[in-house]
């Protein structure tokens, strides 16, 4: 059974009809990708699986356990992770301030109303290694809304990992970045592979099919093809909309 | 991180031990400045207000407009113990606290899913019910002209005890408190829970996605937030030796949010603390010159928001150099836009 599965998820906003139909299954150890042309649903149907919006049929399945409609907080908890498109960040902290609040070890203290949190240094020595992971070490004082583009959207993905997830999932992790640093994230999510399973939604081709181990395509609310890079590329769906989504 | 910080420094700051100097000596100079004792008695209740106040406004974004309604439970609610019940300093000032908390509790089930706008009419709407309550409840409340003649129970605490008849004992009493409230709040700030608050504001919906039950910790500033304005009230009411509607008023519960702003809530630990003096120096000394000097306040407060929105802590931080104006600015800004998202 795969790790998590959404079945037959359908979500409207007032008419109009998003998510059709959905089906999906990440297996635990691999990078599962999504794509598909802009508009298509893809971040809502992260938003439904990660607690967002509840879905209006269909089962969001987490290692077995049904946990469809949850809060956002409660999936977190249950060991999802994600990253956002729009980046979402918590603008005046420092970079290291943002990692420290996302630890699981913070999250269990969320309570503690007369400890300092600054003297605890095990968990800014973590902190400080989610941040040297995701190529921002000597960064640490900085404040979030300060930092280059680039860095923020490294920051973006670090506030996620600190987190530990079973899961994580990303939302659109190239977006807006340079050639030269499309690489050097898709280098640091391929280290990432290694101990996470993993969820991507992307446009840039070249970037998801080097990393995925499968790939599935939404188009019109529904998946309308699946499977491994290699046999995706000869999809004519998947030709069309990479001509689309390329632009 | 801190381990070159001693214990001592921990608990306490530079800024805590000048002002609690400050203050502790105040008997002794300010009469020969033209003012009275008296004027440290508020001046001291109102920093435990406010600083209780900039727990929700400046670290959570979160902008009430009715919080004289929990200090004036606070007022009545010690009032009424030592009217009704018995004398009792400490059990008095518990009965404040407790009910504030719990009127506190209820009302932040109501507001705990929201923020900005709807949540500061929401204040406003629970402000006003509370208001008129203690203006109608004859019975309970005395109506409009209050409860009178609340007695000051004197300080009994193993075999130290002290008579807080005098505006003097009284005011180093309402110190102590302070002192108590300073070092627990600067705790609370620097602390997880603390923390969390202050990543709520600056983005709800990321500190969800990071696993925080969001409204409970709405709901638990909130609370607490209350009970420290009851405490407050408790203190108020032994200085007034009444409680009366009037701090419960739209009014007076916008007077702790100018206080706030004007001192720089939104970028300080210190601009409650600030905000209070001037408020009350200005009362005093503007109010000496001239009646209409809430207007000029007012005319102050308009134009400190606009030009200055990071405060008068704000300033002093460039002053100092521990801060540059455009990044104070920026978070003043952050602040208030924080507390106005929807
Ligand atoms: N909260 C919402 N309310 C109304 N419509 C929405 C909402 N979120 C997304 N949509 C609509 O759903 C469609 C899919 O959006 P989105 O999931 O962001 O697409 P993608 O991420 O694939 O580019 C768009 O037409 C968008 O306008
Ligand atoms: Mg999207």
């Amino acid at each position: 059974m795969a790790l998590f599965e959404a079945r037959g998820i359908h979500k409207r906003f007032g008419h109009q009809v998003v998510l059709e139909r959905i089906d999906l299954g990440f297996e635990s150890g691999q990078l599962s990708g999504i794509m598909g042309p802009n508009g298509a649903g893809k971040t809502t149907c992260f938003n439904v699986l990660t607690g967002q919006y509840k879905p209006d049929r269909g089962q969001v399945v987490l290692a077995g356990e049904d946990i469809t409609g949850l809060a956002p907080n409660t999936i977190a908890r249950k060991g999802i992770a994600r990253s956002f498109q729009i980046m979402s960040l918590f603008d005046e902290y420092s970079a290291l301030e943002n990692l420290l609040i996302a630890l699981p070890e913070v999250r269990e203290r969320g309570f503690t109303m007369m400890n300092r949190l600054d003297s605890d240094s095990a968990a800014a020595d973590r902190a400080s290694t989610v941040l040297a992971r995701v190529g921002l070490a000597g960064r640490e004082r900085q404040r979030a809304g300060d930092l280059a583009y680039g860095e923020r959207r490294a920051l973006e993905i670090g506030v996620a990992l600190a987190a530990e997830p079973r899961l994580l999932f990303l939302d659109e992790p190239t977006s807006g970045l340079s050639a030269k640093a499309i690489a050097g994230l898709a280098e640091l999510v391929q280290g990432l592979k290694r101990d996470y399973s993993i969820v991507v939604i992307e446009h840039d081709m070249q970037f998801l099919f080097g990393l995925a181990d499968t790939i599935s395509v939404i188009h019109w609310g529904q998946v309308i093809a699946s499977g491994a890079p290699e046999a995706l590329r000869e999809n004519k769906w998947v030709r069309r909309s990479m001509l689309g989504g390329k632009a | 991180m801190a381990s070159g910080e001693s214990v001592a420094a921990r608990w306490v700051s530079r800024q805590m031990v000048l002002l609690l100097v400050v203050l502790a000596t105040l008997p002794l100079w300010i009469e020969s400045i033209g003012l009275y004792p008296y004027l440290g008695v508020e001046i001291a209740i109102w920093m435990i207000y406010g600083l209780g106040f900039n727990l929700l406004l400046g670290y959570s974004g979160l902008p009430s407009f009715g919080h004289g309604a929990f200090f004036g439970i606070g007022a009545y609610a010690f009032g009424l113990f030592q009217l009704r019940v018995f004398e009792s300093l400490f059990l008095g000032i518990a009965c404040a606290v407790t009910a504030a908390f719990v009127a506190g509790a209820i009302v932040a089930c109501f507001l705990s899913h929201r923020r900005g706008i709807y949540f500061a009419l929401m204040t406003i709407a629970f402000g006003q019910v509370f208001w008129f309550i203690s203006i109608k409840w004859h019975t309970l409340t005395g109506g409009e002209d209050g409860l009178l003649n609340i007695p000051r129970p004197a300080f009994e605490l193993g075999v130290a005890s002290a008579g807080l008849g005098s505006n003097t004992a009284l005011f180093y009493f309402v110190l102590v408190v302070l002192a108590v409230v300073l070092v627990a709040l600067w705790r609370l700030v620097h602390s997880p829970f603390g923390k969390v608050l202050q990543a709520i504001r600056q983005n709800e919906v990321r500190a969800r996605f990071v696993g925080y039950n969001v409204w409970l910790f709405k709901w638990t500033v909130f609370a607490i937030s209350a009970a420290i304005a009851g405490l407050a009230g408790s203190l108020f009411s032994m200085a007034q030796q009444s409680a009366y509607p009037d701090v419960m008023s739209l009014h007076a519960s916008g007077i702790i949010v100018m206080m706030t702003l004007i001192g720089g809530g939104f970028v300080s630990f210190w601009g409650p603390v600030i905000g209070v003096a001037v408020y009350f120096l200005a009362r005093d000394v503007l109010g000496a010159v001239t009646e209409t000097w809430l207007l000029w306040f007012g005319l102050i407060f308009v134009l400190a928001v606009l030009f200055k929105p990071e405060g008068i802590a704000g300033a002093w931080q460039q002053h100092v150099g521990s801060g540059d104006r455009r990044s104070l600015a920026r978070r003043a800004v952050a602040g208030f836009l924080s507390a106005g998202r929807k």
